[in-house]
This record gives structure tokens, C-alpha cells and sequence, in this order.
């Protein structure tokens, strides 16, 4: 039997299909929610229960690197809400132009200590991470949660030698988890949800992470705002504090 | 050679021309949004020097491992065939088509601190590969090689043995025949294959983060220097993107005899 | 020293069982059809393969004698290879292709491609010696791979198919040179070729090879002139005459004149297919300008045809069918007359 070869109508076709795709769902008007990983739990659960009272809103969250959703929104993207782990990666959005008005500040966070299995270093604070043999990772200068832990080392003055600067809390989680490494310091709420060991730093040198949110110059704005409020609503604020977060 | 002529022209032309947009456009966006009057500032700084000089320690050791492992490798995988080949052969091929980041955990779970290997050697020999420049090594060469071993079989492969015997009826022992019949003659095998091995371990990224970690110094290559920069000095990214991207355009262009040239 | 071969191997469906002997100085053509085991033979003996049973050896040294004797490897066996291909390496010049052998041996860079240089001066290819193998003619080639060979003062020489990357014209030349190359060459030689006047024209003797098997063996003349098989004539079974050509007339060694068409002047060998002589009882009219009466010396059986041979001073074999035997009323004794077109003489320079 003959085939025919796909003809150029059959690309059209396939070409049509794929734009047709890209708007299922499209009875629902999407509103994009850029959020720093660490809230990646938190928030998926605020998009649920967003969409369940708004039911003609589709909350799209795209969750990474503080710093790498800054520069997505510089470079344009089309993002209605921003939620940031600090005030410095916020700062540059407002520097930018793209944050509307002043942000808010809508949770708070800790740090912790995470340890391998078993604490086979039997670390209790920030001073055992400086022991000799001790291996001990940092999230790199840039990301949120290194530059917290770096603050908080210098409050304990603990000098720690990190063997690498990793690009966000889950890769350093996940060195610790492997072996690879005998401790590390990342959020409170990593710990939580990812069940790892975590040993607590001793509240002189704990560093308080504030967590603001902003709509963009980009967004529809009332609806932008009616996630924003919704985040520090009761009802969204106890959605936070299930997953270890704690109120402005 | 087909002369393309009437509508046909413009069937072909126009998504032809598409195409080479597609790969034009970002490398002429890196020109374009490139920071030139301190681009010399940028590439004196020594995080970007940092950085090249690991680059070219792990690539060129990769380099070093790949030929010194791997052309023994071709030489037994082109030498026959048997099942043991072939499942060798898929084990040594898979870094090319898998995800970069599995390699590293791959890495991580044999010659980490806690892997099957790296937990002996660091009880013997005190030696653990994670978070060292020869970790980085390692993972330039698991991605690299492949690329080397590939080259050079199919290379012995095509390559006819009966100069082989001529050789020898001229009195040349084993050796001998290898190293003045057999390689010269796959030279461009050889010489391809030593060029992708190269520019793949300069470029690896994923593996390396994953398994030797990230620390200048260390194990900050040039991609990994690249990555980090996006998050902190957007304007040094473009500078390292302009040094990787000049690489390869040089790499291509030496590989050019053997896959660019129209036949 | 002869090479002393008594050859059994299995390669793929043929089986080679072959006993042969070359002497020293002695040219012997290893005649037959494509996969008769002509490069297998060379192979064995080259040591390319190794034998299942028998013995090749070389005066006293015995390179093989089975699996369960020493085996000596190709490189020292000192046997000058020419292949079908030529195998000349891509990678070197002409030069560096025949100095090959000597810097193996251990003669020095400057000594080894003097030697080279010298080789191919002697060869006739002295102005390509720098030349890549890919910018060689055919011709030139061979000459290079015949220098190759012998730059390496083998004790014997293999040579197969010497002759076939060449084009007509140059075929005559480089038979010559071969012809003279060989027989300045004191060890044995082995040629293998399927061209019946390439083995005429290069050796002594020739062994006619069949599926594996030599069917018939013995000095060129009498293999051409007496095939002992079908197989043999149709491969062989050609008329041979040596003789001096002038303005289109040749003068056969041991009398007899016939008239040729486009011949070079001197000395030549000339070839006439045994088909191409026609018989008649009675003086035929036409264009054949070689007509002669000749008395039947024999009548010999090969396969379904019958080889007719003539007496005189032209001692032809003609081929005909055994239906034109009875109708002509041919016998042993009687006279024939025979008819022969110029153009079926096919002269070459001796």
C-alpha cells in the first residue's frame, strides 16, 4: 500500500493543532505567578484554592531562582504577580520600573541547618560547621538563601569554607540528602517539606527572610491584586504557615 | 547539484532562510547586546579568569582521559562483534543522548563520597572526587568521551585492514602497524573525534554542577561561570557566552573537512 | 631455494588443496576464474593464512606446517607481496611507500629512501616520488607497488593479478618491465592472473587452478597447447607464436609468415583463439588473407568440443564441434585447409 508523503497541508494542519492547544482552557483568563522556589509548596496550594473563589481566573505559577525571575521579568515576560524570598531581588524590580507601587511583605522565614542521615557530624549549631573534615555547602552569594546564611555565619563569626556554591536550596538539599556533604544551611520550610534532618540555629544568629509580593506594571491589575490580597488574607496566610512559614 | 527554480524557489527559500534565522538571531543577540567597552575590564577579572583556566585544565585532562581510555576502548569495540560489545558499547554511548543532570547523579551515586567507588576511595585513599577540579575532570570526560570513542570505532571500522597485512609483509610487527598504518590512516576519525570530545567537556554543564559542584576556584568552569553570572551580572553572562560561543565557532570550523564540507 | 607448497585450508565454501613447487629463478602463473583460491594460495603463503594441514616452506625454513607446528608470522617471512589492490598506503608519497620496508628492517631515514629513490628510478616512476598514491595512474601505481616489493630484498616474490589496475596501452610497456623485473629477481616467483597471456607472457610455468585444485600444471607451451580439460582450454587453450613483425607481415619463430593487421615492428608475441581458425576441405574463396593447406596431427576431446591440431610450419590448434568433425570427414592424417583473418592475430611487442 501507498502512503501519501505529508504535503504541506498536513504541516498547516499540524501547525493549527498546536496553536489550538496552546489556548485550551482558554474560557479561563490566566494570571501568571512568578514565585521564588522555595514557596513552590505554598503556593501551589494558594493557586488551588484561588481558583476555587475566582473560577473565571487560571493561576499559572512559575517557580525558580529569585534572581532568574528577576531577570525574566527585566527581559519582559509577562508575569501579573512576583513573589521574591528577599528584598533584595524585589529591589531590583522596583529599580527596574516593573513592580507597581510598594511591595508588601506577606511571610517570614528561618534558616536551618540541614545534615546528612544519621548527623554523623553530630552538628548542633552554626560553630561545628567550621570543624576540620567538615563538609559544608552554601547556596551562592546571589541566591536568597545563601546570602542569609553568609549573614548569618558572620553574626555567629563563624568562618566556613563552602565547597561550592550551589544554585538554589533544592541542589544543596539534595548533596546533603546523597552524602556528598555533612551539612548545609537553607530555609526552615526546605526542611519541612522535604523531611530531611534539620538542626535549629540558635536565635542570636538566626537571619529573618522577609517575603514580599508585588503586582507588575504588566498585569491585569485587578485581578493581580485580588491574588495578592488573597496571599495575605487569613485564609492564605494559613495556607503559609501549614508549610512552616511564618507571618510578617 | 540542483538548481532551484520558479515557486519551488520560494517553498525552500523562505523556511530555508527561517532556519538559519533561528540559529543566526541568537548569536547576533549576543553581539549586539554585548557590553564591548568593558568587555576587556569583564574578561581581566578573575572570576572570568578563574574560570578559563579551569575550563581548559578539565577539558584538556578530558581530553587526555578520553584518548588514554578511550582509543584502547574503540580499538576492542571495532575489533569484532559479540553481545558484550554491543551492551558495552550502549553503556559508553548512553552520556550522549542522556540528560546531563542524570549523568551527574549517575556520578554522584558511583564516585561520591557515598557511591559504590568514591566511598571506597575515600576510606582507602582519602580521596573523594565531589567538589574537586578532578571531579569536574570526571564529569567532562563521562560527557566528553563518548563523542571520542564513537569517532574513532567508526573510523576502525571503515578503516581496511588489509593495509594491515601489507604492512606486514613488509616486516612491520603489531605495534608497528598501529602506530605507523593504523593511525595516521583514521587520522580524521581521530582528529574529529578529539575536536567534539574537546568542545563537549568545555562546554558540559549540568553534570559538572551536579556532581563537582560550583565554586570558583574549583569547579566554576566557563559554563558553570556562565550560569552563575545570569543570576548576579547578566552583562558578564554575554561575555561568556561570546568566549563559549567563539570556541565552538572555531571548533566548527576545524571539523569543517569532515562534516561541513558539501560533498 | 624452492618454495615447497603443500596447501589445505577452508575458506568459506572453497576448500584450497594445492601442492606446488617453485624454484628459485622460476616464474610459475597461478592461472584460474575469480574465487578459484588464487589470493587464498598467495595468502598461505604470505602467511595471511594459516594452513589447516600441509607445509609451506621455503628451502630449509619452514613458515608453516599446521596448526600444531610453529607458525612463522608474515612480517618475517620476507616474502615481496604485490596485492591485487596494491594497497599502496594513502597517507605516504610514492617514496615513503617503498622505504617503508627498509626502515622496518632498520635501515636508516637517509639510507632507506636513497634506497627508495633508487628503487624507483629502477622501476621507471623516478619523477613521481613524491607523489600521494591517489595522484598515481594505474600504471605508475603498479610500477610503485612492484618497487615496494622489492625494496624490501624479499627471499620470494607473490604477485597477484600484477597487471590488472592497468589500461591497454600501458599494459604492454609494464608487461615488459615485469617480465624483466622477474627474471632479474633470483628467489621464486608467483604470479596469479586469470589473463592467459599475461601468464604466457611473465612465466615458465603455469598451474591452471580449479575450485581449490590444481587440474593441470607444467611449462607454459604445453599448457596452451595441450589443455587437458575444457575448463583449461577455454582458459589457456590459446595459440601462442613468437616472432619478428615487418610492414604487417610476421615471421614465425621455426617458419611460417602470416598476415597481420595494425602490428608494431620487432619482435612479438602474437596470440590467435582456436575458434578463430576456420577449417575447410576444400581452398575456401574470400577476404581471408591467411590460407594454407596443413596436414592433422591430432584430434583431442575437450569438454563438447574438439581441438584439431595442424602440422606444418604453423603448428595452430583450431576448435570446432564434433558435428563439424563428421561433416568435414576429418581424421588423424588427412589434410585440412585452414583459413585465418588478420584481424583475429592479435600481436603485442615481445
Amino acid at each position: 500500500m501507498n502512503t501519501l508523503p505529508p504535503g504541506p497541508g498536513a504541516f498547516a494542519l499540524l501547525a493549527l493543532s498546536v496553536l489550538c492547544a496552546c489556548d485550551a482552557g482558554a474560557s479561563r483568563r490566566p494570571l501568571r505567578v512568578f514565585a521564588a522556589a522555595s514557596l513552590a509548596a505554598p503556593f501551589t496550594a494558594l493557586e488551588q484554592a484561588f481558583e476555587a473563589s475566582h473560577p473565571g481566573l487560571d493561576v499559572q505559577c512559575n517557580f525558580a531562582g529569585s534572581p532568574q525571575l528577576v531577570l525574566q521579568i527585566e527581559q519582559g515576560a509577562a508575569a501579573d504577580v512576583f513573589a521574591a524570598a528577599d528584598v533584595v531581588n524585589m529591589a531590583k524590580v522596583q529599580a527596574s520600573g516593573n513592580a507597581v507601587g510598594e511591595p508588601r511583605r506577606f511571610a517570614r522565614n528561618r534558616l536551618a541547618i540541614v545534615v546528612a542521615a544519621g548527623n554523623p557530624r553530630a552538628i548542633q549549631g552554626l560553630g561545628d560547621l567550621a570543624r576540620d573534615g567538615c563538609k559544608v555547602a552554601l547556596c551562592g552569594p546571589e541566591v536568597p538563601a545563601g546570602r542569609y546564611a553568609r549573614q548569618a555565619l558572620a553574626k555567629a563569626k563563624v568562618a566556613v569554607r563552602s565547597l561550592s556554591d550551589e544554585p538554589n536550596v533544592h541542589a544543596l538539599v539534595t548533596k546533603v540528602r546523597l552524602g556528598e556533604l555533612d551539612a548545609g544551611i537553607v530555609f526552615q520550610t526546605d526542611c519541612t517539606a522535604t523531611g530531611i534532618a534539620a538542626v535549629a540555629i540558635a536565635a542570636e544568629h538566626q537571619v529573618v527572610a522577609d517575603y514580599p509580593i508585588t503586582t507588575l506594571t504588566a498585569a491585569a491589575a485587578v485581578e493581580a491584586a485580588a491574588f495578592v490580597d488573597f496571599v495575605l488574607s487569613p485564609s492564605g496566610q494559613q495556607v503559609l504557615a501549614a508549610h512552616g512559614f511564618q507571618a510578617p | 547539484m540542483t538548481t532551484l527554480r520558479g515557486p519551488v524557489r520560494w517553498l525552500i527559500g523562505v523556511p530555508a532562510a527561517a532556519a538559519v534565522l533561528l540559529f543566526a538571531l541568537p548569536l547576533f543577540g549576543i553581539l549586539l547586546r554585548m557590553p564591548w567597552s568593558r568587555l576587556g575590564e569583564q574578561l581581566m577579572s578573575p572570576a572570568v579568569h578563574d574560570a578559563m583556566r579551569l575550563s581548559l585544565l578539565s577539558s584538556c585532562s578530558a581530553l587526555a582521559l578520553a584518548v588514554a581510555l578511550g582509543l584502547p576502548l574503540a580499538i576492542w569495540l571495532a575489533s569484532g562483534r559479540s553481545a558484550l560489545r554491543t551492551v558495552a558499547r550502549i553503556i559508553v554511548m548512553l552520556p550522549i543522548v542522556l540528560p546531563p543532570v542524570v549523568g551527574g547523579i549517575a556520578l554522584l551515586l558511583a564516585f561520591g563520597r557515598a557511591g559504590i567507588v568514591g566511598s571506597w576511595l575515600d576510606s582507602t585513599f582519602g580521596v573523594t572526587l565531589p567538589f574537586s577540579t578532578a571531579g569536574a575532570t570526571l564529569a567532562a570526560t563521562y560527557i566528553g568521551m563518548p563523542f571520542f570513542v564513537l569517532a574513532v570505532e567508526a573510523g576502525l571500522r571503515a578503516f581496511d585492514r588489509r593495509y594491515l597485512a601489507a604492512a606486514a609483509t613488509l616486516g612491520a610487527g603489531p605495534v608497528r602497524r598501529f602506530v605507523t598504518v593504523t593511525l595516521p590512516m583514521i587520522r580524521p576519525s581521530l582528529q574529529a573525534g578529539a575536536l567534539l570530545c574537546w568542545a563537549r567537556a568545555l562546554g558540559e554543564f549540568c553534570a559538572t554542577q551536579t556532581f563537582a559542584g560550583n565554586l570558583q576556584g574549583s569547579t566554576r568552569t566557563l559554563p558553570l561561570a556562565c550560569g552563575v553570572a545570569m543570576e548576579s551580572d547578566p552583562e558578564l553572562a554575554i561575555v561568556l557566552s561570546l568566549i563559549l560561543s567563539s570556541v565552538s565557532i572555531v571548533v566548527l570550523f576545524l571539523l569543517r573537512q569532515r562534516w561541513l564540507a558539501p560533498r | 631455494m624452492n618454495l615447497e607448497l603443500d596447501v589445505h585450508l577452508r575458506r568459506a565454501s572453497l576448500q584450497l588443496d594445492v601442492q606446488l613447487t617453485v624454484a628459485a629463478g622460476d616464474t610459475v602463473a597461478i592461472v584460474g576464474r575469480h574465487g578459484a583460491g588464487k589470493s587464498s594460495l598467495l595468502a598461505a603463503i604470505a602467511g595471511l593464512l594459516p594452513l589447516e594441514r600441509g607445509r609451506v616452506a621455503l628451502g630449509a625454513q619452514v613458515f608453516d606446517a599446521g596448526p600444531a607446528a610453529p607458525f612463522v608470522l608474515p612480517e618475517a617471512r620476507r616474502a615481496g607481496v604485490m596485492f591485487q589492490d596494491l594497497l599502496l598506503f594513502p597517507h605516504r608519497s610514492a617514496l615513503d611507500n617503498v622505504a617503508f620496508g627498509p626502515r622496518v628492517r632498520g635501515v636508516g631515514r637517509e639510507q632507506a629512501l636513497a634506497l627508495a629513490n633508487e628503487w624507483l628510478v629502477r622501476v621507471g616512476v623516478g619523477d613521481r616520488a613524491q607523489a600521494l598514491p591517489s595522484a598515481l595512474s594505474g600504471g605508475q601505481a603498479q610500477r610503485v607497488a612492484l618497487a615496494r616489493a622489492l625494496a624490501n630484498e624479499p627471499q620470494l616474490l607473490l604477485l597477484d593479478e600484477p597487471l590488472s589496475a592497468v589500461d591497454a596501452s600501458a599494459r604492454l610497456a609494464l608487461r615488459r618491465d615485469l617480465r624483466a623485473h622477474l627474471d632479474a629477481f633470483a628467489g621464486p616467483r608467483l604470479l596469479v592472473t586469470h589473463d592467459a597471456v599475461d601468464a604466457f607472457a611473465l612465466a615458465d610455468r603455469i598451474a591452471v587452478l580449479e575450485a581449490g585444485r590444481i587440474v593441470q600444471a607444467g611449462p607454459v607451451a604445453e599448457i596452451c597447447s595441450r589443455p587437458r580439460s575444457r575448463y583449461v582450454a577455454d582458459l589457456v587453450g590459446l595459440n601462442f607464436l613468437r616472432g619478428e613483425c615487418a610492414a604487417g607481415r610476421l615471421r614465425v619463430e621455426g617458419g611460417g609468415e602470416l598476415v597481420v593487421s595494425q602490428a608494431p615492428d620487432g619482435a612479438v608475441l602474437a596470440t590467435v583463439h582456436p575458434r578463430a581458425i576456420a577449417l575447410y576441405r576444400s581452398r575456401p574463396d574470400g577476404t581471408p588473407r591467411n590460407v594454407w593447406s596443413a596436414e592433422i596431427v591430432a584430434l583431442e576431446a575437450a569438454g563438447d568440443r574438439v581441438r584439431v591440431r595442424l602440422g606444418g610450419a604453423l603448428p595452430l590448434v583450431a576448435e570446432v564441434t564434433p558435428l563439424a568433425i563428421a561433416e568435414l570427414q576429418l581424421g588423424v592424417g588427412g589434410t585440412v585447409w585452414v583459413a585465418l583473418k588478420a584481424t583475429e592475430i592479435a600481436v603485442f611487442p615481445a
